[in-house]
C-alpha cells in the first residue's frame, strides 16, 4: 500500500516518466495513425483521351471522383506521354482509345490502356488494384443504365470485405498501435522505475525494512497497470474519435483481454529489471524484448502469414500477436469470447510464466 | 544485555572469503565502531546483520533473533541508514517520511507522533513539503536518519553515515547519535574518519574479513603506548619521510596533515636529536621534533599492517 502510494507521487513528480507514460502514448498514436497508411492517395495521373467523347469523360471523371487520383495533364502524343512518366509527373497516363464512345454505343469491348510507374512494385499493385475496381464499377455502371446484357461474364467474382469495408488501413492498424504502445509504456516504465531504486540505493533500504518482495512488487507494479489501462482505453477512445475506429465488442472483455496483456508486459519488465544493474541497459533491454517483436513479429505491420517459418515460429512467444489478434477480433468483429479464448489463455500463459520467474528472481535477490 | 552477538560469522562468496570467523558483541546503549579500508568486509558484515545476507557459517543474533533464521524479525528491530542517502529525492520531506512509516507499518497516530519528532530532531520544521533533492548535505542526513529510526528500533545500523557533509553537520549528526545511544539504542557505525572513531564507546578493526583489534579506542591506543612516536615538522615533508624511511632507527612513517610521524622501533631519548641532525645533514630543515600520543589513525595504520 505505502508502495504503491509512494510509487504513485512519484510518477507525479517525475515529469518525465509521467510525459512517457501519457503523452508519448497519444503522440504515438497521431503519428503513428496519420502517417502509417497503405492506402495511397494523390496519384498523379495525366490523361491521353484520344476520344474526346461524353463517354470517355465520364471515364476520366470516374478516376478522379475516386478521390485516389489527382489529375495533373491531358496529354497528346506518344512522346509528351513518355516524358511526364520519366520525370515522375506522373505516376500513372489514362490512355483513351478513339472511337471509345462509338464502341461502346454499339456494345463492344473497349480496351483502355493505363500505363504505370512500376518503381515501387507495392505502390503500382495497390494503384492498378484501385484502377481495375474503378474501370470495373464504371463498365457495370454503363451496363444497368443501358439495360443492355452485353458482355456480361459469366461468373464475375463480386468482392465484399467484411469488417473494413472500405479497406483503411487504419483500422488495421490502430489495434497494433494499442499493443505496441501498451506494451513500450507498460514494459520500459516497470524496468525503469525498478532498475532507478537500485541505482539510487533506495531499493537497500526498503530491503532492510520488514516489508516482503511481493508487496514492493505489487507496490511498484500496481500504478503502473492502472496508468497504462487508462492510457490504453484513451487510445481506443481517441482512434474512435479521430479515425472512426468502431467498437463492435464488449468493453469489458477488452479490458480483460487489455488486463491480460498488461499482466504480461508488467511481468516482463519486472523480469528486465532482475537482470538489469543501471537505468542505462534496463532501456535497452526492454526497448530490444518489447519494441522490436511487438513492432515487427506481432503481425502489426508484417503478415504473420507471409513470413519465414522460423520467424513465424518466433511469434508464438509474442504476446502482442495474440492480444492483436484478440483485439481485432473483439474491435473489428465484434467476436465474443467464445472466438478469442485461446488468445486469451495464450496472454494468461505468458503472463504467469513472466511473473513467476520476475518474483522468483526478485525474491532471490530480495534477502 | 547483549544487543548485537556475533559468533564465528563467516561468508563467502565462491572461493573469496568477505568475513571470516568474526566474533564480537554490541551492549544495550552502546556505539560501536567498525573500522576498516574499503573491502575489509565492514558492509558484508552489516548485510548479514541485517537480515540481507545469509552467512555462510557461524551464528548472530539482533535483538535475540538469529539472522540466519528470522531475518524478517531482525528487520522489525533495526533502523538502518546507508552511506548513500537513500530517501526518494523526487519525494518532500513529508512523503519520505509517511513512505517510510507505511513500509514499517505505523499506524496513523503513532506516525503523526514519530513524524512530528523526526522533524524537530533533524530540524525540518517548516520545510516539510520542500523535494528531499533540494535539501543540504546535512538535512539530508538528518531526514535520512530520521526515517531509519520512526519505528524506534532498539538497534540502529549506521553504514558511513557521514560521508560527504560539512564538519558541523557531522558534529550535529553525532549529537544526535550520542543522544540516541543515551536512550538505550545500539548504534553500529562504520565510518572512515577516525576522528568519528572517538564516539565510539568499543571500535573493532577488521582486516581482511578477520577481527584485527577490538576494544576501546582508550584500550586500543594503551596496546601502542610502549611505542615512540615523533611528530617531525619539516620544511620538505615528502623529502623527510623518504629519509626516515631509510634511517635504522625508525620502523614507519605516515604523514598526518603537514607533519611526519614516525614510529620508533625502540624507546630512546637521543633518537629525536639524531634525526634531526640526520636530517639537516640532508639538506632538510626540521622546525620542531616532539613525542605524542599514539592517535587512533597511528593504531589503526598499526594494525592494519600486522594483519596483512
Amino acid at each position: 500500500m505505502a508502495v504503491g502510494r509512494k510509487e504513485i507521487r512519484q510518477i507525479a513528480r517525475d515529469r518525465r516518466t509521467l510525459m512517457i507514460l501519457l503523452f508519448v502514448p497519444a503522440f504515438f498514436l497521431l503519428v503513428y495513425g496519420y502517417a502509417l497508411s497503405w492506402d495511397i492517395r494523390h496519384i498523379a495521373l495525366a490523361v491521353d483521351d484520344r476520344d474526346r467523347s461524353p463517354e470517355s469523360r465520364a471515364l476520366v471523371s470516374a478516376f478522379v471522383n475516386s478521390g485516389y487520383f489527382d489529375l495533373v495533364a491531358i496529354v497528346d502524343g506518344d512522346s509528351e506521354l513518355t516524358r511526364l512518366m520519366d520525370r515522375n509527373e506522373a505516376r500513372g497516363v489514362l490512355v483513351v482509345p478513339a472511337g471509345m464512345g462509338r464502341d461502346l454505343q454499339r456494345g463492344r469491348t473497349v480496351p483502355v490502356q493505363i500505363l504505370l510507374n512500376g518503381d515501387n512494385a507495392n505502390t503500382a499493385t495497390t494503384v492498378l488494384s484501385y484502377v481495375q475496381t474503378i474501370v470495373r464499377s464504371e463498365s457495370a455502371r454503363r451496363q444497368a443504365s443501358s439495360g443492355a446484357p452485353t458482355l456480361v461474364p459469366l461468373i464475375a467474382a463480386e468482392p465484399r470485405v467484411w469488417y473494413n469495408p472500405q479497406l483503411r488501413s487504419t483500422l488495421f492498424l490502430v489495434p497494433g498501435l494499442i499493443a505496441y504502445i501498451a506494451m513500450i509504456t507498460a514494459v520500459v516504465s516497470t524496468a525503469l522505475s525498478v532498475v532507478r531504486e537500485k541505482e539510487r540505493g533506495t531499493m537497500e533500504q526498503v530491503r532492510m525494512a520488514p516489508i516482503d518482495a511481493l508487496s514492493f512488487i505489487v507496490g511498484k507494479t500496481i500504478p503502473y497497470f492502472a496508468i497504462s489501462l487508462v492510457s490504453g482505453v484513451g487510445i481506443m477512445l481517441v482512434a474512435m474519435v479521430l479515425f472512426g475506429l468502431p467498437m463492435r465488442g464488449s468493453w469489458l472483455l477488452l479490458l480483460g483481454a487489455q488486463s491480460l496483456f498488461l499482466f504480461g508486459a508488467l511481468g516482463l519488465g519486472l523480469l528486465i529489471s532482475s537482470i538489469a544493474e543501471t537505468q542505462q541497459v534496463a532501456f535497452q533491454l526492454a526497448l530490444l524484448s518489447s519494441f522490436l517483436p511487438t513492432l515487427m513479429l506481432s503481425g502489426f505491420i508484417f503478415p504473420i502469414a507471409s513470413m519465414p517459418p522460423v520467424l513465424q515460429a518466433v511469434t508464438y512467444v509474442v504476446p502482442a500477436r495474440y492480444f492483436l489478434i484478440a483485439l481485432r477480433g473483439l474491435v473489428l468483429k465484434g467476436v465474443g469470447f467464445s472466438v478469442v479464448w485461446a488468445e486469451l489463455a495464450a496472454l494468461s500463459i505468458f503472463a504467469a510464466v513472466v511473473l513467476t520467474l520476475a518474483s522468483i528472481r526478485l525474491r532471490r535477490q530480495w534477502t | 544485555m547483549n544487543m548485537i552477538a556475533v559468533d564465528n560469522l563467516t561468508r563467502r562468496f565462491g572461493d573469496f572469503v568477505a568475513v571470516e570467523s568474526l566474533t564480537f558483541d554490541v551492549r544495550q546503549g552502546e556505539i560501536f565502531g567498525f573500522l576498516g579500508s574499503n573491502g575489509a568486509g565492514k558492509s558484508t558484515t552489516i548485510r548479514m546483520l541485517c537480515g540481507l545476507l545469509k552467512p555462510t557459517s557461524g551464528a548472530a543474533t539482533v535483538g535475540g533473533i538469529d539472522v540466519g533464521r528470522d531475518p524478517e524479525g531482525v528487520k522489525r528491530r533495526i533502523g538502518y541508514m546507508s552511506q548513500r542517502f537513500s530517501l526518494y529525492e523526487a519525494l518532500t520531506v513529508d512523503q519520505n517520511i509517511r513512505f517510510f512509516g507505511g513500509i514499517y507499518g505505523l499506524d496513523a497516530a503513532r506516525l503523526d507522533a514519530r513524524r512530528r519528532f523526526v522533524l524537530e530532531m533533524a530540524d525540518l520544521r517548516g520545510r516539510e513539503n520542500i523535494r528531499a533533492s533540494e535539501l543540504a548535505g546535512g538535512w539530508r542526513q538528518r531526514l535520512a536518519l530520521g526515517c531509519a529510526i520512526l519505528h524506534e528500533p532498539p538497534i540502529l545500523f549506521l553504514d558511513e553515515p557521514t560521508g560527504g557533509v560539512d564538519p558541523l553537520s557531522r558534529r550535529q549528526f553525532w549529537t544526535l547519535i550520542d543522544q540516541l545511544s543515551a536512550a538505550g539504542v545500539s548504534v553500529l557505525v562504520t565510518t572512515h574518519y577516525l576522528d568519528e572513531a572517538e564516539h565510539c564507546h568499543r571500535i573493532a578493526i577488521i582486516h581482511g574479513g578477520r577481527l584485527a583489534a577490538l576494544g576501546s579506542t582508550s584500550e586500543l591506543k594503551q596496546r601502542f603506548a610502549h611505542r615512540v612516536i615523533l611528530e617531525i615538522q619539516a620544511d620538505k615533508p615528502v623529502e623527510a619521510m623518504r629519509l626516515l624511511d631509510e634511517m635504522p632507527e625508525v620502523e614507519k612513517t605516515s604523514v598526518f596533515g603537514t607533519m611526519v610521524h614516525a614510529v620508533l622501533k625502540a624507546d630512546s631519548r637521543d633518537a629525536a636529536v639524531l634525526l634531526q641532525q640526520r636530517l639537516a645533514t640532508a639538506g632538510v630543515s626540521v622546525l620542531g621534533v616532539a613525542p605524542v600520543q599514539p592517535s587512533l589513525e597511528d593504531v589503526f595504520l598499526e594494525v592494519a599492517a600486522k594483519a596483512a
